[in-house]
């Protein structure tokens, strides 16, 4: 490989409709434990990709913003720099990665991350009898007491890139397909190379509605952000 | 100068290890009582153990809660120590000598105490030591990532414990051999051992002083870091607005010498009341403590209110949401105005009377609410900054403490009174060798016609 790959994703607000299909198939492909109504209200419910949902205007002149929230994967993350045993750090593909048996539960990245994107396991996990043989086998089992967040779906990107290796190939755009941009129905979701110019990634990226949230903070986030086109909107430029 | 009664050698051994050689049936209640708390903190802490972290109150995105607020508590405390005994050894401050040794002891539980509550904090305690000094996971080719304070801080506060140790035990020396000369059986060789051979002659005491100011002026620095690296757990966190300042290793350290020294008052005067020591911490001692408590307050109230103003000044909207929360928003106003009233209001313009700093119970309870306020002011800046990290209302939340949470706090504050009440029935917590040295220098002796000091200090 000539240049190393930096991994990221551009979502276009402004096909994004709110559906949560890809919370639904974050959810599955990561084993990530069932959400009860008790988790949302302790404000434990642990979700890698999630639909924010800002209300816009002055009833009743009010607009639903959907904005699908999930780790930024920052060139310079602040939840990196501040974990004492290395339990998160940066791989060569542009990913922050979360080392799972690493972790000792300090939580000091949950609070260093302005998104609010990386989550905690407060409990044991447990699913219902009837789901315990959806588990995915490639995905660890969280235990409790440790830190989780979004991968980009690395096991995708692992399989990918192996099975492109054993048949001989490049590994292409549009061949790694993460479980949420599999899933969005309006395509709002593009996953790629960012360090492929030819990919879609890197043509969103240079699009002239491209916003990054909170990019004021200077981590350099992987996630690029399409701005909503309205053209009854009132007021421009406030997008999340 | 007051009227004091004239203390002989023989009364200042008598009086001050009566806590030691005959101890009264009521300390064995309230050591008893302590247990009784502390082991309650025990029972909450395995229940977290067992059933996880989610006993606590904390949730996404206020992922630290009480349990952090406390520790930083206790380590202002334990900031008293080396503020009264270091820098008054230093500048030869004739009222420390009472205070000295029970400020260093309660520092020394109060920073114990302080470096358990990570442990109860983290979600895997049994791996907590990949973060430790001597514990650091190199067996396996692992470095801690030394740009986090979580790695900061074990190395900050380790130092400063085993620095704070040391200085009790060398000044406990001259003390021990007393004790060993009055104590028989297994006590008479555990004070034998402990005093190191100490015969009292001039080489060793000599040694003993110089390593007395050497350890007072080595701990100082440490004493500044530790509360700069304590504040920089939250300074460093860009993502967090209300945290993200500068100014807050100064603040903190301030703020802790603030509610250090008052923990130290509260404790004199408890041990005054306790031990009947009205002729060894007397209310001159009372009086030139408050007139440093009225100097550390105001500088510590001024960094309160430039720190407050800076936050407010550049007028964004997401600081101000952050700022009329503390400020304005049940229940933090009710905190908030109790914090400001207990921490700074109302002790101060009291301390300002000479009635009153000469009053030990009004004294008493006055440092007792500084430190209510000061616990207050932690939960202050912690707790809302976390409710309102960022401008994305959507992750705003909130935070309630569980019961487990509150019976660990209430644990600490068993655990650190029981270890200084127990350091009390094994050691005079009142240095008798600096009571006589007081003494000494205060005795004068008839020349001829005139009265001389019976001893100099060498200067």
């Amino acid at each position: 490989m000539a240049v190393e790959r930096k991994w990221g994703m551009a979502v276009d607000a402004d096909k994004c409709t709110g559906c949560q299909a890809c919370v639904v198939a974050c959810q599955s492909e990561n084993n990530i434990p069932i959400n009860e109504p008790d988790h949302f209200l302790q404000r434990r419910a642990i979700q890698w990709i999630r639909i924010e949902r800002y209300w816009e205007g002055e009833f009743p002149d009010v607009k639903a913003r959907f904005v699908p929230m999930l780790c930024q994967h920052c060139e310079n993350a602040p939840c990196e720099s501040v974990c004492p045993v290395f339990a998160t750090y940066h791989n060569n593909e542009g990913l922050n990665v979360q080392v799972y048996n690493r972790c000792i539960g300090t939580r000091f990245c949950a609070n260093n991350d302005p998104w609010n994107v990386r989550f905690f396991n407060f409990w044991e996990p447990v699913w219902p009898e009837t789901l315990r043989n959806q588990l995915n086998t490639d995905v660890t089992v969280r235990s409790r007491g440790i830190m989780e967040k979004c991968t980009f779906c690395i096991q995708r990107i692992r399989r990918t890139t192996r099975d492109a290796g054993m048949e001989g190939r490049e590994v292409e755009d549009g061949d790694v397909v993460p479980a949420c941009v599999q899933s969005c129905p309006t395509n709002a979701l593009v996953f790629g190379d960012l360090n492929d110019a030819s990919s879609q990634v890197a043509h969103l990226r240079e699009d002239g509605r491209q916003y990054r949230i909170l990019d004021h903070l200077g981590t350099e986030p992987s996630v690029h952000y399409l701005a909503k086109i309205d053209p009854y909107a009132a007021s421009e430029g406030e997008h999340a | 100068m007051q009227l004091r009664p004239v203390l002989t050698e023989r009364d200042i051994n008598r009086d001050l290890l009566r806590p030691v050689l005959a101890t009264p049936i009521w300390f064995y209640i309230l050591l008893g009582g302590l247990a009784i708390g502390v082991c309650a903190a025990i029972g909450g802490f395995a229940w977290a153990i067992n059933h996880g972290t989610g006993v606590y109150g904390i949730n996404r995105p206020v992922m630290w809660g009480f349990l952090l607020v406390n520790f930083v508590f206790w380590v202002g405390i334990s900031h008293a120590g080396v503020m009264l005994s270091a820098i008054l050894r230093l500048s030869n401050a004739e009222w420390r000598r009472p205070a000295t040794r029970a400020a260093e002891v309660l520092t020394i539980f109060a920073l114990g105490t302080a470096a358990l509550h990570p442990l109860f904090h983290t979600g895997r305690p049994w791996r907590i030591y990949w973060s430790m000094p001597p514990g650091y996971d190199l067996g396996r080719g692992i470095w801690p990532d030394i740009r986090s304070p979580f790695v900061w801080d074990p190395t900050a506060i380790s130092t400063y414990l085993t620095g704070t140790t040391l200085f009790v035990i060398l000044l406990l020396i001259p003390d021990l051999a007393v004790l060993r000369d009055r104590s028989s059986g297994l006590m008479h060789k555990v004070y034998g051992f402990m005093s190191l051979g100490w015969k009292g002659n001039t080489r060793q005491w000599k040694l003993q002083i110089i390593a007395g100011f050497l350890l007072s002026a080595l701990i100082l620095p440490v004493f500044v870091s530790v509360h700069s690296i304590v504040s920089w757990d939250f300074a460093v966190q860009i993502a967090v607005e209300g945290w993200n300042a500068t100014i807050f290793a100064p603040y903190f350290v301030i703020g802790a010498v603030h509610s250090g020294v008052a923990g130290v008052i509260s404790v004199l005067a408890l041990l005054r009341w306790m031990f009947r020591w009205e002729n060894y911490i007397r209310d001159d001692h009372f009086d030139a403590l408050a007139r440093l408590m009225i100097v550390v307050a105001t500088a510590w109230f001024y960094f309160f209110v430039i720190e407050f103003l800076l936050g407010i000044y550049p007028n964004e909207e997401p600081e101000l949401s952050l700022r009329m929360l503390q400020v304005f928003e049940w229940p933090f106003s009710a905190t908030f105005i109790i914090f400001v009233l207990m921490g700074y209001l109302v002790p101060v313009p009291l301390w300002l009377l000479k009635r009153v700093r000469t009053n030990v119970a009004l004294m008493f309870w006055t440092t007792l609410m500084v430190n209510i306020g000061m616990w207050l002011e932690r939960f202050i800046i912690i707790i809302p900054s976390l409710m309102r990290k960022q401008p994305l209302t959507f992750n705003w939340g909130s935070y309630n403490p569980s019961p487990i949470e509150l019976i660990l706090v209430g644990g600490s504050f068993c655990l650190v009174f029981l270890g200084v009440l127990t350091f009390s029935k094994f050691f005079p917590i009142i240095p008798l060798a600096d009571a006589k040295e007081g003494v000494a220098l205060e005795t004068h002796v008839r020349v001829g016609k005139v009265m001389v000091p019976a001893a100099y200090r060498e200067e």
